[in-house]
C-alpha cells in the first residue's frame, strides 16, 4: 500500500529560483528509502516539505501533491498539520545535540509528544519514555530516563532522539543525515538500529545522506537528487549495480572502495550549481562528460527504463548508452 | 626528517591523557594515515607534531630540531618547513580578507619572495591547486566548501612545507569534490616529496592515498605498518573493527553483524589493562588488568595486543568481505 505519495512537488524560494522542481516520489509502509545528492541538492528542503517545515528564506511550495496515507497534506489547515507532524511522521536529524533541548531531561523529551498527542498522564509517558529507551538500546534506561542531553554520547543521543521520533509511532519516519556526525563503528550500529525498528514496526524511513556505501547496506530503493531535481531512482540494486544516469555513475566511481585501487580517484568535474544560477536544460550537463546540444537546450523528464521495474532516469540518452557495470566486481553483482 | 613523539597531555585540572606514550617516526616524503574514532587523541597528536599543543612529556623533534622544548629559532624554522590543513574550510579562513591576501600573508611572514613577485607567487599558487588568479580578489563567502579547501591548501604550500598535517580534511566536503580534493593532495605528495599526516576517519580514503598508517585507540597508538598489509591483515582486533565497518557501495552485503559493540569510553576514565578490552570479542583474561599490553614488532608492523602469538592466527574480517565481491 502506498504511505506516501509525491507528485511534482515544486519549491522556489522568494526570487522564484526552483530549489525543488518537479520531484516524484512513492513510498510504500516498510520501505526505506535512500535520498542521495550533495549539498543543495534540495534533499532536505524536500523532506521538510513533506511535514510542511520549510526553513525561512521565503520558501514556499509553488506546485505539486503531497499525499500521506492517501489525503492530502497540502490542503491541510495548520492546526491539522500539527496533528500530522510528530504524530504520523517523525523526523531525526544530523546533529542530535543541537535539535535535542539541552534543559529537559531525555525522558521528559520523549514523553512530551505522547502527553500531547495521546493525552497520556505523566506517569503513562515516563514508562512509555523508559520503554522506548530500552528499545532503542540504551542500557539502565529506567536511570538514563532522568539523565540530560549533555550526559548522552554522541552516538547515544542519537538513539535518545529516535527514541523522540517513534514516541508517538509514526508511521514514516524521515533521517536526515542521521550518522554523517558519528564514527564508523557507531554509524553501524545506528543503521542497524533503524534496520530493526523497520522490520518490527512496519515503518517506513526516508534516508537522507551524500554516502552510497550506508545506502547501499540499508536502504530497499534509491532516489538520486541533483540541483533540485530528481535524476534517477529504482530499487538499489538496479541503480547501484548498472546506473542509468551519468550523475549517479559519478558518484559511484568517485566514492573510494575499501579494497583500495590506485592512481588518481575518479572524480566529478566541476562542482555543484547554486539555486539561483542554476544552468538551463538537463542542469547536470556542464558536469558531464556525454553532454550534447540536446542537453544544453532541454530538461529531460523522468522516464521508466525499459526491462527495469521501477527504475527510472532523467537523462537523454540514457537509452543510447550502454547500461554500465561501474566497478569489475559488479559484473557478479547485477547477474545474480 | 624525523619525528618521534611519546608522553602524555595534561589538560585542565582532571588530567586528561589525551594522547599517552606515542611514538611515530614519519620518513621525508611519506603519507602517514593517522585514523581513530573521535576522542582517540589523532587531532591532538597532529597538532603537537607541530608544536600547537605543549606535550607534557616526551618530545618532539623535526628535521632533528626540537619542538617541545625547542629555542624560538627552532620554533621558528618548524613553521617554516611544515604546515596544517584544517577540517572546515570555512572556519579556517578569515572571513574578512581575501583569499589573495590571506596567501600574501604567509608569503610576507615567511619573507619566502621578494615583496615585488608576492601577487604573481599568490597567482601561481591558486592556479597550483585548480583554482585561477580570479580567486584571488574573492572572499572566502563568496567561494565554495570545495574551493576554500583548496584556498587552505594553496596557504599551506605557502610555506614551501616539508610535512602537512592533514585535519579530516576532505570530511566536511561533498563526495564528488572529496575526490577532487585526495587527488590534489596526491598528486602534491608524489610531485613535490611532500610528508604528509593524514588524521581521517575515512578508512577507504586513507588506503587509498596513504604508504602507512596509525590506528589510534584512547590516546594510544595500537596499530602500525604498512597500509597494504594493514588491511588485507589488520592484527590489533580494532583494526579489524574499523575496517569491517567501512560502508561499501554493494548492495548484496548486509550490515556486518558482528559490528563493534559500544562506544569509546571517556578518556577520563580509560579502562585498566588494554584500553580495548571493553569491546573486544576476543579479550582474554589478562587483557582486563595490568599495564596496557606492550609494543610488539613484526618486520615493519607494530601492534599492541596479546593475540598473535602463533604466527598462523588469522584475523580479518576482510576475507570474508572479499570472497561476497567475486
Amino acid at each position: 500500500m502506498t504511505l506516501l505519495h509525491v507528485r511534482d512537488l515544486t519549491i522556489e524560494d522568494r526570487a522564484g529560483a526552483a530549489l525543488v522542481d518537479g520531484v516524484s516520489l512513492s513510498m510504500r509502509a516498510g520501505e526505506i528509502l535512500g535520498l542521495v545528492g550533495e549539498s543543495g541538492s534540495g534533499k532536505t528542503i524536500t523532506c521538510r516539505a513533506l511535514m510542511r517545515l520549510l526553513p525561512g528564506q521565503g520558501l514556499a511550495i509553488r506546485g505539486g501533491e503531497i499525499r500521506f496515507d492517501g489525503a492530502d497534506v497540502l490542503a491541510y489547515s495548520e492546526a491539522q498539520m500539527r496533528a500530522v507532524r510528530g504524530r504520523h511522521i517523525g523526523m531525526i536529524f544530523q546533529n542530535p545535540a543541537s535539535h535535542m533541548n539541552p534543559v529537559m531531561t531525555v525522558g521528559r523529551q520523549i514523553a512530551e509528544g505522547r502527553r500531547l498527542h495521546f493525552g497520556a498522564s505523566r506517569r503513562e509517558a515516563r514508562g512509555h519514555a523508559v520503554e522506548l529507551l530500552r528499545q532503542v538500546g540504551i542500557p539502565d534506561p529506567a536511570r538514563r530516563v532522568d539523565h540530560y542531553p549533555h550526559e548522552f554520547s554522541g552516538g547515544m543521543l542519537q538513539r535518545a532522539m529516535i527514541a523522540v521520533a517513534l514516541a508517538c509511532e509514526p508511521r514514516l519516519l524521515i533521517a536526515d543525515e542521521p550518522t554523517t556526525a558519528l564514527d564508523v563503528t557507531v554509524q553501524m550500529q545506528i543503521l542497524r538500529l533503524l534496520q530493526d525498528l523497520r522490520d518490527r514496526l512496519g515503518l517506513a524511513v526516508i534516508f537522507i545522506t551524500h554516502d552510497l556505501g550506508v545506502v547501499a547496506q540499508t536502504c530497499d530503493r534509491i532516489a538520486v537528487m541533483y540541483a533540485g531535481r530528481l535524476c534517477e531512482s529504482g530499487g538499489k540494486r538496479d541503480v547501484l549495480a548498472a546506473p542509468l544516469h551519468p550523475y549517479t555513475q559519478g558518484l559511484i566511481d568517485c566514492q573510494p572502495s575499501s579494497e583500495g585501487g590506485v592512481g588518481p580517484m575518479p572524480t566529478i568535474l566541476g562542482q555543484p550549481p547554486v539555486a539561483s544560477r542554476f544552468p538551463a536544460g538537463c542542469r547536470f550537463h556542464p558536469r558531464c562528460g556525454h553532454a550534447t546540444a540536446q542537453c544544453e537546450a532541454g530538461q529531460p523528464s523522468m522516464r521508466m527504463a525499459a526491462g527495469a521495474d521501477g527504475h527510472s532516469v532523467a537523462c537523454h540518452h540514457a537509452a543510447d548508452r550502454p547500461r554500465a557495470v561501474t566497478r569489475p566486481d559488479r559484473d557478479a553483482i547485477a547477474s545474480a | 626528517m624525523t619525528y618521534a613523539v611519546s608522553g602524555g597531555f595534561g589538560f585542565g585540572r582532571r588530567h586528561v591523557r589525551a594522547v599517552d606514550g606515542v611514538s611515530l617516526r614519519i620518513g621525508a616524503g611519506e603519507a602517514w594515515g593517522l585514523v581513530g574514532e573521535s576522542g582517540s587523541g589523532k587531532s591532538t597528536l597532529g597538532r603537537a607534531m607541530l608544536g600547537l599543543e605543549k606535550a607534557s612529556a616526551g618530545r618532539v623533534r623535526f628535521e632533528g630540531r626540537s619542538v617541545t622544548d625547542g629555542l624560538p629559532s627552532d620554533i621558528a624554522a618548524l613553521r617554516a618547513r611544515t604546515a596544517m590543513i584544517f577540517q572546515d574550510p570555512y572556519a579556517s579562513l578569515n572571513p574578512r580578507q581575501s583569499v589573495g591576501e590571506c596567501i600574501a600573508e604567509v608569503l610576507r611572514v615567511h619573507a619566502k619572495v621578494p615583496a615585488s613577485t608576492v601577487t604573481a607567487r599568490v597567482n601561481e599558487l591558486l592556479v597550483r591547486v585548480g583554482l585561477s588568479a580570479e580567486h584571488a580578489s574573492r572572499r572566502p563567502q563568496a567561494l565554495s566548501g570545495g574551493q576554500c579547501q583548496r584556498v587552505g591548501i594553496a596557504r599551506a604550500l605557502a610555506v614551501e612545507p616539508r610535512l602537512i598535517v592533514a585535519d579530516e580534511c576532505v570530511a566536511a566536503l561533498d563526495v564528488s569534490i572529496q575526490a577532487q580534493i585526495v587527488n590534489l593532495l596526491m598528486d602534491l605528495h608524489r610531485r613535490m616529496g611532500l610528508a604528509i599526516l593524514f588524521i581521517a576517519h575515512d578508512l577507504a580514503v586513507v588506503r587509498r592515498i596513504c604508504d602507512r598508517v596509525a590506528v589510534m585507540y584512547l590516546g594510544r597508538i595500537v596499530e602500525t605498518g604498512p597500509t597494504q598489509a594493514i588491511f588485507e591483515r589488520p592484527m590489533h582486533p580494532y583494526t579489524a573493527a574499523l575496517i569491517g565497518a567501512i560502508p561499501e557501495i554493494d548492495p548484496d552485503r548486509p550490515l556486518p553483524t558482528d559490528a563493534l559493540g559500544g562506544e569509546p569510553p571517556s578518556p577520563m576514565s580509560v579502562p585498566a589493562g588494554c584500553a580495548f578490552h571493553p569491546r573486544c570479542g576476543q579479550a582474554r583474561p589478562e587483557c582486563r588488568h595490568g599495564p596496557a599490553p606492550a609494543f610488539r614488532h613484526r618486520g615493519d608492523r607494530a601492534f599492541a595486543c596479546v593475540l598473535h602469538d602463533h604466527d598462523d592466527d588469522e584475523l580479518s574480517p576482510h576475507r570474508d568481505r572479499r570472497s561476497v565481491a567475486t
